[in-house]
């Protein structure tokens, strides 16, 4: 930033009320950024744009235009045939079951992975015991593992266990594989925590339990939220997991919606097809701007190494 | 809490081992026993159920002559290539006009990294409908009066990956903005005016300056989209279908289709295994690096 807008509104900004805008907008130099900052920001927007429209529009409308025009008629038959009537194989009920298959694996693998890896996280932080360490690197580089080598002796423990193909084998799928990042998550956090407070709580008499719910659980609720968000786009989206350890009438949403869209047989309606997409995408899209910097930080800590 | 030797030390951490018990059982069974195990297999002449008499190399042999794998290999590392070389850019560059104080930039960012919530099905859908050749971008283009341009990289086997490529570039390059302008935020404010007051121009500050000083950051970020991309599997599926033909497939979806619906577990297992091994390759060193590192820091 060596040009002189800068130098003046750097200037400007000293004598004039605090923060760091820009003073000039208009120069050539601002044009450019915010000109090209648009133009992407339009081509991540279309396909979003191109799904709505699309599902508005009815079949005769869809196959006279293309993919960006706008609606004439505005129709929500898609919406309702989508949810309610589209076809996978012999079902005809609509996204609506997978819909509802999401819900009851999201829940109880969000809640139950969570609680694992926090108490995990918080047994490495404050109560280390010999060994410990060994497993939790273990358990970080088993996060690189590419899944495809682990499925298929899951299915074979999943069989054994009488799980395989029901919800509840998903269920302990997401918590295993979801534990390598949510106890990284915990245990960093955890470690942020003043150590003081842990021994005053143990100069106190507080145990393992006791410390985990009346100190740490209350102090991080924060990085709980960002778990929640972490593992309920995670899971939501998941799509091989679904389809490896559920039978058809247990599909998730996403599995469900591959089937609806991709499926050979009958006329292409895709209309039905994009109102199913952006209905499966809507849970995650809904957590994602309510969310806000949250999910960043979720990401973030998902990304990176703590 | 490192030192032992107190009676009660061992009965406090009751507890914490009680409590660590999913955590071992994740790590030895699954991400230790199930590994050594799917390895283990590869050598075997397993087929629709997994067996334990050993061929040798047999498996890997097959696998490497078969035509779809070799199509599988070739997609991944033009995929791989590609994605990593542009996110990169793109990531880079989206978090360096976003660092330049501009206002809206939540608005911006926000509006950047919304796709990576979405779902590889969801993402490879959509941009399987934008770019349908009777409604999408040809279709548009054609509109405009260009009658014979010609766009349908889904259905022409020699860029379908390219096609991929675009869906999967809009849907990650979000993050990778993210990790990096956590990384340029990172870097001490008093480098960019010392730079100003030498009068060094702009980009020279980021090329031979802030670039180099992001090392790290771009080294954790190249680790990140690697073995991300080894994994991608729902977005072709979703998108192509592996098709036209065999044209779009890729490694883990060989895997897929050999394990679950060909009856054929060798093939699977030898081609996961070389999944793998391809992952070693690139988080071994990093992590040599990063443990390294860490050791010389403290």
């Amino acid at each position: 930033m060596a040009d002189a807008s800068a130098t003046n509104s750097d200037v400007t900004t000293m004598s004039g009320p605090r923060g760091r805008k820009p003073t000039r907008m208009l120069t050539p130099r601002n044009i450019m950024l915010y000109g090209t900052l648009f133009v992407i920001a339009v081509y991540y927007l279309l396909p979003l744009y191109v799904m709505v429209v699309t599902s508005l529009k009815g079949m005769p409308e869809i196959r006279l235009g293309n993919v960006f025009s706008p609606p004439v008629e505005i129709t929500f038959e898609p919406w309702v045939k989508a949810w309610s009537e589209a076809c996978t194989g012999l079902n005809c009920d609509g996204l609506s079951r997978g819909f509802w298959n999401s819900v009851r694996i999201m829940v109880p693998s969000v809640a139950i992975s969570i609680l694992i890896a926090s108490v995990n996280g918080y047994a490495l932080a404050n109560w280390r015991f010999k060994g410990a360490n060994i497993f939790f690197t273990i358990l970080i580089f088993g996060a690189f593992i590419p899944y495809q080598v682990m499925i298929y002796p899951i299915v074979i423990i999943l069989r054994e266990m009488g799980l395989y193909t029901k919800l509840s084998g998903l269920v302990i799928v997401h918590t295993v594989f979801g534990m390598p990042i949510l106890t990284l998550l915990f245990r960093n956090y955890f470690s942020s925590i003043p150590e003081e407070l842990f021994k005053a709580a143990r100069v106190d008499g507080a145990g393992f339990w006791g410390i985990y719910f009346q100190i740490m659980l209350p102090m991080s609720l924060p990085i709980f939220v960002v778990a929640i968000i972490l593992q309920v786009t995670g899971i939501w989206n998941d799509f091989l997991f679904g389809v490896i350890y559920t039978k058809p009438e247990n599909y998730p949403m996403t599995v469900q919606l591959n089937n609806i869209v991709n499926s050979v047989q009958g006329v292409k309606e895709y209309n039905v097809n994009m109102a199913a997409t952006l209905l499966t995408g809507l849970v995650p899209l809904i957590v994602y701007f309510v969310s806000g910097k949250l999910f960043v930080r979720g990401i973030a800590a998902g990304a990176v190494k703590g | 809490m490192a030192q032992t030797g107190r009676p009660t030390q061992l009965f406090r951490n009751k507890s914490a081992k009680i409590a660590a018990i999913p955590m071992v059982l994740t790590a030895l069974v699954v991400f230790v026993g199930a590994t050594l195990w799917t390895v283990f297999h590869s050598f075997t002449k397993s087929k629709l159920l997994p067996s334990t008499k050993f061929v040798g190399l047999d498996q890997y042999e097959r696998l490497w002559s078969q035509n779809r794998w070799l199509i599988s290999i070739e997609n991944l590392a033009i995929y791989g290539i590609c994605s990593m070389i542009f996110s990169l850019i793109i990531g880079f560059l989206l978090a360096a006009m976003l660092d330049q104080k501009i206002r809206f930039e939540n608005t911006f960012r926000s509006i950047f990294l919304y796709p990576f919530a979405l779902s590889f099905i969801v993402t490879g859908l959509v941009w399987q409908w934008i770019l349908n050749p009777e409604f999408g971008i040809q279709k548009i283009v054609r509109n405009l009066g260009f009658e014979n341009f010609v766009f349908d990289p889904l259905y022409n086997p020699d860029i379908v990956i390219y096609g991929i490529l675009i869906a999967g570039l809009w849907q990650g390059t979000g993050l990778i903005m993210c990790l990096m302008l956590a990384g340029l935020r990172g870097i001490d404010e008093d480098i960019w005016k010392a730079a100003r007051v030498d009068g060094i121009p702009m980009w020279k500050t980021y090329i031979f300056i802030v670039i180099p000083m992001m090392r790290a950051v771009f080294i954790t970020t190249l680790v990140i989209i690697a073995s991300g991309i080894v994994k991608v599997y729902d977005l072709v599926v979703a998108q192509t279908s592996g098709g036209p033909g065999i044209a779009s497939e890729v490694p883990a979806k060989y895997v897929y289709d050999y394990m679950f619906k060909n009856q054929n577990l060798g093939q699977g297992f030898a081609a996961s295994t070389m999944m793998l091994l391809s992952v070693l390759v690139i988080v071994v060193p990093w992590a040599y690096l990063e443990f390294k590192g860490e050791r010389s820091r403290g």
